[in-house]
């Protein structure tokens, strides 16, 4: 969705709870009220509340929308290693989109992954998580965008290369892996954990992400959340179950519900596609649903497989670290104070964050060339940012900093050579 | 004679570049909770008040209409703009907080830096770009810089940018990208008739000749009821 679509909604929806709020107060005017205050939101009409609430939990909006056009009409191009996908149009026109969709038809595309006219969806729709979604929420979701505004916009085809443009293809990544099936509640945990469960696992789909995927595009459920490029866009997303890189851990749940939804924390902060994440979706959870997640985040079971490196991986020459000393004096300890603490949480603390020190330091590398801002949330409309230096400092620079923020203040990294930054500087921001 | 012109720009902004000190540039604040702390992510391009760097690619923002600034983040935010370090750094502030960045940077009115010596600069590009900026161009149906952007170029309220104290690579680059239709403005796009009507010895004359003048005293834009516009902007209305 638009941004400006974003706040249209925001705004729209503002003005129903004034109009609404404007009716309670004004009784006279209402139908006559059936019994209890709840009957003042017809069932219909929580539906589609709930319907847009899941949607986004979901985070439909991302990708079913172009920057500057219409929300959910699609045509955003999804650039996977095998070619471009395009979002298709989720918009209620009968042509163009899913007008003359029914339910069941909706609930088939989120459970198995297939289209109303039974194509095989391509997994970049992320049916291997939506398949755990409630019919119950499908059908919520269902109404929801059968409310929104109609679009008349073609979908565009899609431009993959040969031989994954054959979408029978597609029959066996479905058997290697996809596993169909609603969510199954685990009775020894809690209702909190398992509401958690639900949603990291199903609308959220963060395995798309913090799970390494391989050459065919799928993901193990045995390396769930333990981390992975994402692909094409170049920025690591942390392991969810490794104390060296997410450190989740250690974490209090109000540090990670905050990282997840006001974007900034005691501990870090999110950029990149989380920002993203964060801004369309997570900023809108209720503080009960944060706190699940968090729960059920915090609760992963811990594969701290390697060990840290050993001390021989973490020597640096005394020249590069003295370099690195002296432009992180120069030019960082302004807002990341000079013992690395930060000033959380403006300034994330680089010191024992392990953002910083993961064993892939592609996203420290990416922040000291594009530097970049924090989403702006609902608890954190006007967040701090931090300026790109790429311009400023070499690769020899970049290395040398980045290396000095991996070691120092007992950081357990280990040093960037300056061929990694020249890699990383080439691509465009995003 | 083009080509030697642009490297010859390139040289000055080089030789430009390491002379005038980047301290500027530095991030420093006083208090983390305030704006200035909360724009260090602009101060490595910028300047710590929007005064511009020493590099050719980044212009002054300090003093410009904040509608224009709004209007330009909004627009880096919304992809209409491209510049892919933008696009990336505001791609997810909200409208309120955009304006406020805005604002700050309009409020700004911070010395301007030494400008570029252009006294290398061919004698007749200057020629030729002075009566453009000053006076226009009749028998091209151009307006002169003057009409919309203020007698000083110091802009015109609410979204005319200044002109003064920016770097010719910067002038020229806008012109050139408003000439292929790259960058765009609200319709009417008075800019895209204007530029389409520049040859692209004029964009060269008009960013040298306007990264030759000084600002005046007080480098605020003009208010919008002065004078009216021989074109309409969607800009203004």
């Amino acid at each position: 969705m638009t941004r400006t679509g974003v706040v249209g909604i925001v705004l729209a929806v503002g003005a129903a709870v004034a109009v609404a709020a404007w009716m309670v107060s004004h009784r006279g005017y209402l139908p006559a009220p059936s019994g209890k205050d709840s009957a003042v939101v017809p069932p219909g009409t929580q539906v589609i509340n709930r319907g847009e609430y899941l949607a986004r939990a979901g985070d439909c909006v991302a990708c079913h929308s172009e920057p500057t056009g219409k929300p959910f009409a699609g045509g955003r191009a999804m650039a996977t290693p095998f070619g471009n996908l395009y979002a298709t149009n989720i918009t209620p026109d009968d042509e163009t989109g899913i007008g003359l969709w029914t339910a069941d038809d909706f609930y088939r595309a989120m459970h198995q992954g297939i289209a109303r006219d039974g194509t095989l969806l391509y997994p970049a729709m992320p049916f291997a998580q939506y398949t755990k979604v409630t019919r119950e929420d499908s059908d919520a979701i269902f109404a929801y965008l059968q409310s929104v505004p109609p679009v008349r916009q073609k979908n565009k085809p899609h431009e993959l290369r040969f031989p994954f443009n054959k979408r029978e293809l597609l029959l066996g990544w479905r058997a290697l892996y996809f596993k169909e099936g609603e969510y199954r509640p685990d009775p020894a945990q809690s209702a909190q954990w398992n509401r958690g469960a639900y949603l990291v696992e199903g609308l959220g789909h963060c395995t798309m992400c913090h799970t390494a995927i391989n050459r065919l595009g799928g993901t193990k459920e045995s390396q769930e959340f333990e981390g992975g490029m994402i692909p094409n866009q170049n920025w690591y997303a942390p392991s969810l179950t490794s104390n060296r890189e997410s450190g989740l851990g250690d974490w209090t749940l109000k540090e990670i519900g905050d990282l997840l939804q006001v974007g900034i924390s005691q501990r870090a902060t999110v950029y990149g596609p989380m920002a993203e994440v964060v801004y369309n979706s997570l900023q809108y959870m209720t503080d009960e649903d944060t706190e699940a997640m968090a729960v059920y985040l915090k609760s992963l079971p811990k594969r701290d497989a390697e060990p840290p490196p050993p001390s021989s991986a973490r020597l640096v020459q005394p020249a590069v670290m003295e370099s690195g000393r002296a432009i992180y004096a120069k030019q960082c300890a302004m807002c990341h104070e000079p013992e690395g603490r930060g000033y959380p949480p403006q300034y994330p603390p680089l010191a024992g964050n392990p953002s910083i020190t993961m064993a892939t330091p592609v996203n420290p590398i990416r922040m000291v060339l594009n530097g970049g801002y924090p989403p702006g949330t609902k608890k954190n409309p006007r967040p701090h940012g931090m300026p790109p230096f790429a311009h400023i400092l070499k690769d020899e620079d970049v290395a040398a900093v980045v290396t000095y923020i991996r070691v120092a203040w007992n950081n357990n990294g280990t040093p960037v050579a300056p061929s990694q930054i020249s890699e990383l500087r080439t691509l465009i921001p995003e | 004679m083009q080509s030697r012109q642009i490297a010859c720009t390139v040289l000055w902004i080089a030789a430009y570049a390491t002379a005038y000190a980047q301290d500027d540039a530095v991030p420093r604040f006083k208090d983390v909770d305030s704006m200035e702390a909360r724009v260090q992510g602009c101060v490595t391009c910028h300047g710590r008040e929007g005064q511009g760097t020493g590099s050719g690619y980044f212009p002054r923002i300090a003093g410009k209409p904040a509608g224009y600034l709004y209007s330009q983040l909004v627009a880096f935010r919304d992809g209409t703009r491209k510049y892919p370090p933008m696009n990336y750094l505001v791609a997810y502030l909200p409208d309120a907080y955009l304006k406020e960045i805005a604002q700050h940077f309009a409020q700004q009115r911070p010395a301007f830096a030494p400008k570029v010596d252009m006294k290398a600069a061919a004698p007749d590009t200057i020629a030729r770009g002075k009566p453009i900026v000053t006076a226009g161009d009749a028998s091209k149906q151009l307006p002169a810089c003057v009409a919309c952007h203020g007698a000083g170029l110091t802009g015109m309220q609410p979204g005319i940018p200044g002109l003064v104290g920016l770097h010719p690579t910067y002038i020229a680059a806008q012109l050139t990208r408003w000439r292929v239709g790259d960058r765009r403005a609200a319709e009417p796009d008075c800019m895209k008739r204007i530029a389409s009507r520049l040859s692209e010895s004029d964009v060269a004359a008009v960013a040298i000749y306007l990264s030759m003048q000084d600002p005046p005293r007080d480098s605020s834009p003009e208010s919008s009821n002065l004078v009216r516009m021989p074109m309409a902007c969607g800009s203004q209305q």
